[in-house]
């Protein structure tokens, strides 16, 4: 009781399960809320409100990069550095030089998308604390986990304990930080 | 024809029934973490492995040599290496379009097949990466004209050429393709992690899957950058063919420039890729008892994939002919009827009955659905596909302008060791790939099953 806690974990078998839950969580004004499922869903992203993502933006700055990366390289290199008249065509082929540049563009977004995604997660990440409650292991499995943290303000480890319950946790843990 | 309408009506499902999350996870990770491992893997294993070392040797020797120990000469100055290296990059071209192209387009049946597919794409880029660079000979200093780095030359590639638009179009296929690939099985090496026994096996999983523990929040950044990128591959796997064809296109060889090529090349590189799919799917499915994931449904869905991208490389051979002769120019001319009737007719005949005229045996539901029939197909159009390129690119060449520079060319041992060792890589890469990684998605088979979709409250 005294020892100091991550949050309470609560366990659920089914899709509906889950989505019913936080749903009850999010209405009772916890915030700190975490869900944990086998495969992505919209409902229960519909339900602790979590659609907000950054990763557009990321992949628009990325593409952006590389867009004005790859021009640049064929312009300074084409014009500036080595001018070399081949087949007499000019310095500034701009017509050939929109290919490299498409295919640079694209490689600057996915790169972008890709490393945003994994810093934006908190990866890599070799160490969480819900990894401590053992049956957790089922949730890349079949099974739906619940977390409210105990760093919410509404946080209070018998009551946040009885609301789990009562949305129809089978198991609820405590979660070691 | 009355029998005929009953049949049609039998829609396969995307898979097969009595599903739960638990059944699939199970069944797609037990092929990964089983220690026992089947001996038919071992014997594939090992023939594609010999095939590999086969290569290696040719390379060794090819490096220590130079490509005189290939047929290229002149006038046919590209060989098999252009071939072979079409070829690959071709069949690339269906992961991608089954992983992104498919996956905006919303087909479910898309996700019991892309993770293979995805893998058979990485394979084959790596194939046809191999001749560009083993082609200069001495690779090691060819390399400035390829890749833009400051040399003590201080040269720099010219950026005009088709060739370095290739260089960047096949280098950004390949590092998006790995990414995609990559970021798809992030999930599925969680499971895979959760569900070892042996520790060390445990360590390793969990070191690739980034501590992924299916967070609400990282799956909403997760479901964001998944369609993102693929919505950023579906025009680069467009431009990557265009690109290649483009190699053809802009230059002024008799039977290469023209404006049909690009449009025809990726219809081509889909159709190429599709049979290959077909090639590894069918095999699979069996040894591994997956027929519940890949079902009729996908096989079929492929055949017709397949038989209506014939139909747009059949046109384009139509164009290529018809436009050749309402050009009415002398060389043109000349190459479309040397083509068909010149001293390498037989490829040409070949060519035109692997992909125009077998292929159309699959308007029959019965053909289309018998997997040894449609095994067969599928290899006869991979050995299609290498002839339209042998097509183009030996008949087009051999018969310069000037008929005092006219040749012929035929690959050499090398040329077909080489050819044959890159199917060695391919297949010990596919080998691998079933063997240590999940050969099928996992989590988005998990979205299939009837208690995702909602199915099993309906009555």
């Amino acid at each position: 009781m005294s020892a100091p806690l991550y949050g309470l974990l609560a366990e659920f078998h089914a899709p509906q399960e889950i989505v019913k839950a936080a749903e009850g969580v999010h209405a009772a004004g916890y915030r700190k809320v975490d869900a944990y499922t086998p495969y992505p869903m919209e409902d229960v992203l519909d339900a602790l409100h979590l659609h907000e993502t950054h990763v557009p933006k990321l992949a628009l700055t990325g593409g952006l990069l590389g867009l004005a990366g790859g021009w640049g390289l064929q312009y300074w290199t084409q014009v500036i550095d080595y001018p070399m008249n081949i087949g007499g065509r000019p310095f500034n082929s701009w017509p050939a030089f929109v290919i490299p540049t498409f295919e640079t563009t694209i490689l600057g977004a996915a790169l972008a998308t890709v490393v945003g995604m994994l810093l934006l997660n908190g990866f890599p990440q070799p160490y969480h604390p819900v990894f401590n409650v053992k049956s957790f292991a089922t949730a890349s499995r079949d099974r739906f986990f619940l977390c409210v943290e105990a760093s919410d303000p509404r946080f209070e480890l018998e009551k946040t304990r009885e609301l789990l319950r009562k949305l129809g946790a089978y198991e609820v843990s405590e979660v070691a930080p | 024809m009355r029998t005929m309408a009953s049949e049609e009506r039998v829609v396969h499902p995307v898979i097969g029934p009595g599903h739960t999350f638990g059944s699939v996870t199970d069944k797609i990770a037990s092929l990964v973490l089983t220690k026992k491992t089947p001996i038919g893997w071992f014997f594939g294993f090992g023939i594609a492995f010999s095939l590999l070392m086969m290569m290696l040797a040719t390379v060794g020797y090819l490096l220590t040599t130079g490509i005189g120990i290939w047929g290229n000469n002149i006038p046919v100055g590209w060989g098999f290496d252009i071939i072979n290296f079409v070829w690959w990059i071709g069949i690339g071209h269906a992961g991608t379009l089954i992983s992104a192209i498919l996956l905006l387009l919303k087909q479910q049946w898309r996700t019991s097949i892309n993770r293979f597919a995805e893998a058979m794409t990485l394979f084959a880029v790596a194939c046809a990466g191999m001749y560009p660079i083993l082609h200069m000979g001495r690779s090691w200093i060819g390399f400035y004209w390829l890749m833009p780095y400051p040399n003590t030359m201080g040269l720099w590639p010219n950026f005009r050429s088709p060739l370095i638009w290739d260089v960047f179009a096949v280098s950004t296929y390949a590092t998006v393709s790995a990414l995609f690939w990559y970021v798809g099985l992030i999930p599925d090496l969680a499971t895979l992690r959760d569900r070892a026994a042996n520790r060390l096996v445990k360590i390793i999983y969990g070191f690739f899957a980034v501590g992924w523990r299916g967070s609400a929040r990282h799956w909403a950044n997760y479901e964001m950058a998944y369609l993102i990128l693929a919505g950023l591959s579906t025009p680069l796997v467009l431009s990557v063919h265009t690109v290649v064809s483009f190699d053809f296109a802009a230059g002024i060889v008799p039977g290469w420039h023209a404006t049909i090529f690009p449009p025809y090349f990726v219809a081509g590189a889909i159709y190429a890729g599709f049979a290959m799919v077909l090639t590894l799917a069918i095999p699979l499915r069996k040894a591994y008892g997956l027929e519940d994931f890949i079902t009729m449904r996908h096989i079929e869905n492929m055949a017709k994939v397949m038989l209506a991208t014939s139909l747009i490389v059949a046109y384009g051979y139509l164009m290529e002919a018809f436009m050749g002769w309402y050009s009415g120019n002398t060389y043109e001319r000349f190459m479309l009827w040397n083509r068909m009737t010149g001293p390498y007719a037989w490829s040409y005949w070949a060519l035109i009955f692997c992909n125009v005229i077998a292929i159309n045996t699959l308007w029959i539901k019965r053909l289309r659905t018998n997997t040894v029939y449609l095994f067969v197909i599928s290899l006869v159009v991979g050995a299609g596909m290498w002839l339209e390129r042998f097509v183009i690119i030996v008949t087009s060449l051999h018969r310069d302008f000037l008929p005092s520079s006219w040749g012929n060319y035929r690959g050499t041992p090398y040329d077909w060791s080489m050819f044959i060792g890159t199917i060695g890589l391919f297949l010990t890469l596919f080998f691998l790939f079933i063997r240590f990684l999940p050969t099928i998605s996992i989590f988005e088979m998990r979205t299939l099953v009837p208690a995702a979709t909602g199915e099993e409250k309906k009555p």
